[in-house]
């Protein structure tokens, strides 16, 4: 044969296809980050109570005590928002969240009151015991293969009724105060119940474990495990990503941040509940779909999950320092939610290009 | 003078027979509980080679090829690379012996950037320690460049492989597949889902991908595609092998009919015949009065 083959798309030219590539502008590359929708409904939750707490006469919202008593609560949900927005790209839920906050509360306040250990190694404990349990969620989801809803649902009950019956055991009561004077002593404590005014350490908290999670998600390989675990489990497993190991990693952060949040309330209110974290696991579930997360999983935003923990505590403190009835809180939440799924999924379309 | 001589077609790399084929599955037997997927099948490809794995759905194509590439074990039967008896107990050792296998599904994310998907797995890294992180500029412009190569231009790699069409997507996953060192390409039904012009960018993909010595299984029902790219053609019927045959030694026809399509086929074209003898046999008249057609004498 005299011809030579054409070489793979060769005779399609040096660049086919580009006339079917538009140029986007850079409003359209903002727009198609996950995070936007999150963005653009803050400052819309913010104008609207903004509004209205100025037209019931007070200006409070606005002030710094009022910015930084909203961003408080939005903290407390923060701090967890990031491990629970993570753990929805990889393609999984946690609701067994809240019972661990309560869980971890009780076994620092165990370890102080009735095993006597020093409020630092109780922390420590609770950190340590709270992690594995999540990683045990994780090892019951990767083994039998069942819907993480189902299986956290059950955690959820069993180690809220543990932690419940333990406490009852231990102390017969289901609350356990700590020490102020001991708190005040311990050399860690101050890392989880510091304030200046109205500035409290949550606030650094919830702050720093999202930028420590947009890192991980944006920046580093374990980031990009996550992403496409919860694209396709198996698909990622053909491509050699350790599946497993990357789940039950993602349930053991997100217990390990509920850890952290059991730990910043214990030590601020001096005290730890059984009932802690309750409906906890909704909020946090909330705050990383207003921050463009999907409950498929892999397609989310860390950035995303922090500003709709934003979102919710100024909807929070912003019904009361408007001056309105707090149970529209909820009816609030819920249009909210609704409104920020729509606007995530027509940004998703319209911006990010998909067929 | 001398006439300059012309170069055969971008030939493949002269391979010894003596050789062993690159990866060779020798009596490889597969049970799913009572269900026998696969009895007693052998298949080898050798490099610059293309050897096209046919059989109807459920012939047990997938079977075969989930064990080239490491996701099954096979009960019966050996599997050899180099002809070296290996053993994968994880798509990671098959990936590491140079299988690479493109399924059906491409294993590529939607939702996830075109470099991203490029090295999901293989992530590019820089720095150290805790800061070691994905070398994001690295992976957009080897995704960028391998794609190229392939014959697609992408400007933005950050853009979503959910906004690529079905052929891109192969061509991504392809690209991917040969980047990261195969030297055995496992295509399986790539081109099952894909238009006219896309198939035949794929099929391109294949023989391109053989010119350059890798040995390639492209896995289909499509006779009409394996019969241009094969270098051999393996048969797989209801589990069992209808044996291998070089490239010229059948028509479409034939190999129709080892795959046990042949007989529905030829019921079919017998059915049709039968039709058109009847239509013909009632329009006739008509359409002789009307527009005087061949039909009359």
């Amino acid at each position: 044969m005299a011809t030579t083959q054409p070489a793979a798309g060769g005779e399609s030219g040096p660049a086919p296809g580009s006339d079917r590539l538009r140029q986007i502008s850079l409003t359209q590359r903002v727009l198609a980050k996950p995070a936007a929708g999150a963005l653009i409904i803050t400052v819309f939750v913010w104008i609207v109570f903004a509004i209205l707490s100025l037209s019931a006469g007070s200006a409070v919202f606005l002030s710094v005590d009022g910015t930084f008593s909203y961003l408080d609560v939005a903290a407390q949900v923060g701090i967890v928002a990031t491990a629970v927005a993570l753990l929805m790209i990889g393609g999984e839920f946690d609701l067994s969240i809240g019972s661990l906050v309560g869980f971890a509360g009780i076994i620092i306040g165990i370890g102080v009151t009735e095993l006597g250990l020093p409020i630092w190694l109780s922390i420590i404990l609770a950190v340590i015991l709270t992690t594995g349990l999540g990683a045990i969620n994780g090892l019951i989801v990767v083994r039998t293969g069942l819907p993480s809803f189902i299986v956290t649902l059950a955690t959820l009950f069993i180690i809220r009724g543990l932690t419940v019956v333990m406490t009852a055991l231990i102390t017969n009561i289901t609350f356990i105060p700590i020490d102020r004077a001991a708190v005040a002593a311990d050399p860690i404590a101050g890392f989880f119940n510091w304030s200046a005014g109205p500035v409290k350490v949550s606030i650094f908290w919830w702050v720093l474990i999202a930028l420590i999670g947009a890192y991980i998600l944006g920046r580093t390989r374990f980031g990009n495990w996550i992403a496409g675990v919860g694209g396709s489990a198996s698909a990622a497993r053909n491509l050699g990503v350790p599946v497993a190991r990357v789940k039950i990693s993602l349930f053991a952060l997100t217990a390990f941040s509920a850890a952290i949040l059991a730990t910043v309330q214990s030590m601020t209110f001096f005290s730890s509940d059984v009932l802690r974290g309750r409906g906890l696991e909704l909020d946090a579930i909330t705050t990383a779909v207003i921050g463009g997360s999907l409950l498929t999983g892999g397609y989310g935003s860390v950035i995303g999950a922090a500003i709709g923990a934003l979102a919710l505590g100024m909807a929070r403190i912003g019904i009361v320092f408007a001056n309105i009835n707090s149970d529209w809180y909820f009816i609030a939440i819920g249009t909210l939610l609704l409104v920020a799924v729509v606007l995530n999924n027509w940004i998703r379309r319209r911006f990010a290009g998909l067929r | 003078m001398e006439q300059p001589i012309p170069t055969a077609p971008a030939a493949a790399p002269p391979q010894p027979a003596d050789r062993p084929p690159l990866l060779e599955a020798r009596n490889v037997s597969k049970y799913f509980g009572a269900v026998v997927a696969l009895e007693d099948v052998s298949l080898s490809v050798r490099a610059g080679q293309v050897n096209c794995l046919l059989g109807d759905n459920g012939a047990g194509k997938s079977t075969l090829i989930k064990i080239l590439s490491g996701v099954h074990e096979p009960d019966v039967g050996t599997l050899a690379v180099d002809g070296q008896s290996v053993r994968f107990g994880a798509p990671r050792d098959a990936l590491n012996a140079g299988i690479a296998t493109v399924y059906q599904d491409l294993s590529v994310m939607p939702l996830m950037s075109i470099s991203r998907n490029f090295f999901l797995g293989n992530e590019p890294t820089v720095g150290f320690g805790p800061f070691r992180r994905f070398d994001s500029s690295t992976a957009g412009s080897v995704a960028r460049e391998q794609m190229h190569q392939i014959g697609i231009d992408v400007r933005d790699t950050e853009q979503l492989v959910g906004t690529l069409s079905g052929g891109e997507r192969q061509t991504l996953a392809i690209a991917r597949a040969e980047y990261f060192g195969a030297r055995v390409l496992i295509l399986d039904e790539p081109t099952s889902a894909l238009g006219v012009k896309e198939s035949a960018i794929v099929l391109r993909h294949a023989i391109s991908a053989r010119n350059r010595g890798l040995g390639v299984i492209f896995i289909t029902h499509n006779v009409q595609h394996a019969l241009p790219i094969g270098d051999s053609f393996t048969i797989l019927t209801r589990g069992r092998s209808g044996g291998t045959f070089r490239r010229g030694e059948l028509d479409a026809a034939q190999l129709h009919r080892l795959m046990g399509g042949g007989e529905e086929l030829e019921e079919l074209q017998t059915d049709l015949e039968i039709l058109a003898r009847r239509e013909a046999a009632g329009l006739d008249p008509v359409v002789g009065l009307q527009f005087g057609s061949e039909g009359h004498h």
